[in-house]
């Protein structure tokens, strides 16, 4: 963790003086570099920016594209689109979240999945569709995605037994 | 001045007054639910909306400035009409249960349906299902009471600087909550109750002892003792429909009496047992060189705000106990001793103004051989609702005095109950103990009254002494960033959690404003002025206890029972 700390800093100290107008930013870049906010880089960027946690969380809250879990080793992005809403993307996310038992923005505990609501990702043909790592999966229903889930579970531990 | 038009009536208002403002002056009424006085108008519940003649939309009163000439209507069909709107649709995601509610007939929001005629539901929206968070040992929060007006947010971050309390998420998903959405426990929260004081639903409320306390008044084999805070006394009227600013003392002390206490004391003895204590810490700070400027202990909100905010000053707080512990603790010690009971076989029960006092009294340091001071605390609120349930008639009944062996108290003590209030009592002891003789005029009129930062200057002998007094913590952390930056003249500095001091505490009756506050203040400036033993080393009882107890201020007793230490606290902040 310290690692992250020194890390967390090299970002910090590309905004010296900085008011608090550079949160979003600040948060973003760390978002890119370690893929969420830890609760650590959230207290240090409070201590930058003379902001209270409480506020920090608030804004990040405020905006989807701030995670607070680590990515999962398959990251599963749901179009919740128009297209695929009408398609019945509503039925595929209630089944993700039924499968991994997961909302929206978590990652499940063996860090094997996470999973993100996206706006139409411009597929719309494929309604409704996920993707997997950049993945495209086209045509979905609640059984389909079940199959996807195991699959996915049993290429993990195939992976991990033949290493 | 400008002059505008409401209502057809010609009024005048200051340049950058908000509408609101100058119609409240003008004495024209308009509702409102998210404004709070000298606060950052935020415009989000929007219920204090006008018509301004000319423009489409409706505005916001609270945070719109008055303009020369502005014509408006402040209760006309359009706006009546969208005002209740506003409430209905509020109640729409609001839980059905105001019978069941804590804050039955306080509620605000509850008011207003009734001011604006709602009398069927036009909206059903989906009811939210959040858990409440009963982590902390003061403060109850339920998400699924709240109506995101944001009064808790703005009280906690601009008035005690402390923002344990943020909006979290977006649209329909918005909660009030804590950094990372984590229980108030482990949030920077210092219990204080600000926030419960001005929640206009039952969002946020105290965690209730009241029925630890019945429990205990209902055990045969329990000896149920009560004190009361100075604060208490001149605030509890309010909830029986009086006037702000009655003493009730007397009346208070036979009603818990009917009520089954077996032993009533007033905290105020104790108030004058810290003094005792305090001043002498002081003293031999000043001479042997200890850390300066000490500062006052008696505000559990506070002393957490310095454990977790500003632990470089640990050293600086006064090691006393808060009064409530004291009084906790001789109750155990001295009065089991006399009343041949066993400490486990007493139950304490406090009455304060305050909610972080029932954190204060659960502290692990305020165990003494595993039996806490303190068993339960209840707030002047919770107190008033068990005389209520009670059946007694505070107009009735006939006033009674305090239990012995700690039946005498100073106005000095007394005073603890308002801003600035212990630094009196402690300088005029100080100064005695100092000096040997009285101060020639005991009223200390700097230290009076509601500013958020107070000073004086004294000279004790050939020392000249620099006090500085402060309520809100939000004031506290500005006097700490002075001493911070090298301020170095002061030398005793007390400091209140709440603004006002505990007279404005967050377990006093709901619905207060500054005028209230006011008036409770001077009920204890009026109780000090009439009374014919103001200095807490006169106290006889004091004396007795030092005498056949204590031995003398700063002694192994009182070290053992009376004196406590504190420690950093770590906390996402």
């Amino acid at each position: 963790m310290t690692t992250t700390i020194n890390e967390i800093d090299t970002i910090l100290q590309q905004y010296p003086n900085a008011q608090r107008d550079a949160l979003i930013p600040i948060l973003q870049k760390i978002q890119d570099q370690f893929s969420y906010l830890s609760r650590d880089a959230v207290v240090q960027v409070g201590q930058h920016l003379n902001l209270p946690v409480s506020k920090i969380y608030g804004v990040a809250t405020f905006y989807n594209q701030f995670r607070f879990q680590p990515l999962g080793q398959y990251h599963i992005q749901v179009c919740r689109g128009t297209a695929c809403h009408v398609k019945g993307s509503a039925a595929v996310l209630k089944s993700l979240k039924h499968e991994l038992g997961i909302e929206a923005g978590q990652t499940t505990r063996d860090g094997l999945f996470s999973l993100e609501i996206v706006a139409c990702i411009g597929a719309c043909g494929l309604a409704p569709v996920i993707s997997v790592n950049g993945e495209f999966y086209a045509s979905l229903t609640p059984e389909k995605v079940k199959h996807i889930i195991v699959s996915l579970q049993r290429k993990a531990n195939g992976e991990d037994s033949n290493e | 001045m400008l002059n505008f038009e409401a209502n057809g009536r010609s009024i005048t208002a200051k340049k950058g007054e908000t509408i609101l403002k100058a119609l409240n002056r003008a004495g024209i009424k308009v509702p409102t639910l998210c404004y709070m006085e000298d606060l950052t108008p935020t415009g989000a519940c929007r219920l204090c909306v006008v018509e301004i003649e000319g423009r489409p939309g409706l505005v916001p009163s609270c945070a719109y400035p008055v303009e020369e000439g502005m014509k408006i209507q402040t209760h006309s069909p359009r706006v009546v009409r969208s005002r209740k709107a506003i409430v209905e649709l509020l109640l729409s995601s609001h839980p059905d249960d105001c019978l069941y509610c804590s804050r039955n007939g306080t509620c605000e929001l509850q008011s207003l349906a009734e001011e604006l005629g709602v009398r069927e539901r036009r909206y059903t929206g989906a009811k939210n299902e959040y858990k409440a968070d009963m982590s902390s040992l003061s403060i109850v929060r339920d998400p699924n009471k709240c109506i995101l007006c944001g009064r808790c947010v703005r009280v906690c971050e601009e008035v005690q600087g402390v923002s344990a309390l943020d909006f979290i998420n977006r649209g329909s998903c918005a909660i009030v909550g804590t950094a990372f959405n984590e229980g108030l426990n482990i949030s920077s929260c210092v219990n204080c109750g600000q926030c419960v004081n001005v929640c206009p639903t039952g969002a946020l409320r105290e965690q209730n002892h009241i029925k630890e306390v019945r429990d205990a008044l209902n055990d045969p084999n329990k000896v149920v003792v009560v004190q009361h805070a100075p604060a208490v006394s001149v605030s509890i009227a309010e909830e029986f429909g009086m006037k702000p600013g009655r003493d009730v003392c007397g009346v208070m002390t036979a009603a818990l009496r009917a009520m089954g206490f077996d032993y009533v004391f007033d905290t105020a003895f104790t108030a004058d047992l810290t003094i005792m204590e305090e001043a002498s810490e002081l003293a031999q700070r000043i001479q042997t060189g200890g850390t300066l400027p000490m500062m006052t202990s008696c505000s559990p909100g506070w002393i957490k705000f310095v454990e977790q905010f500003y632990p470089e000053f640990i050293g600086n707080l006064s090691t006393c106990k808060s009064p409530q512990q004291m009084m906790g603790a001789v109750i155990k010690s001295f009065f089991a001793q006399q009343k041949k009971l066993m400490p486990e076989n007493i139950f304490s029960v406090s009455v304060m103004p305050c909610t972080a006092k029932k954190f204060e009294a659960q502290r692990p340091e305020m165990l003494n051989d595993n039996i806490p001071d303190v068993d339960a605390v209840l707030t002047t609120r919770e107190l008033a609702l068990m005389i209520r349930r009670g059946g007694i008639d505070l107009d009735a009944i006939k006033p009674e005095n305090a239990d012995s062996p700690f039946g005498q108290r100073s106005s000095a003590g007394k005073l603890f109950g308002a801003s600035g209030g212990v630094m009196e009592a402690a300088a005029r002891t100080a100064y005695f103990l100092l000096t040997g003789q009285e101060l020639s005029e005991l009223k200390i009129q700097p230290l009076r009254g509601l500013k958020g930062i107070k000073e004086a200057r004294f000279q004790i002998g050939d020392l000249d002494v620099g006090v500085a007094v402060a309520s809100g913590l939000g004031n506290a952390r500005k006097l700490l960033e002075q001493i911070k930056n090298g301020r170095d003249d002061l030398h005793f500095i007390e400091i209140m959690t709440c603004p006002g001091g505990c007279i404005a505490g967050g377990g006093q009756p709901f619905n207060a404003d500054i005028n209230a506050v006011t008036k409770r203040m001077k009920a204890l400036y009026t109780i000090d002025r009439d009374d014919t033993l103001r200095v807490s080393h006169k106290n006889q009882e004091v004396q007795k206890l030092y005498d056949e107890f204590l031995g003398k201020p700063l002694g192994e007793k009182s070290h053992h029972l009376l004196h406590t230490h504190y420690a950093p606290r770590e906390v996402m902040h």
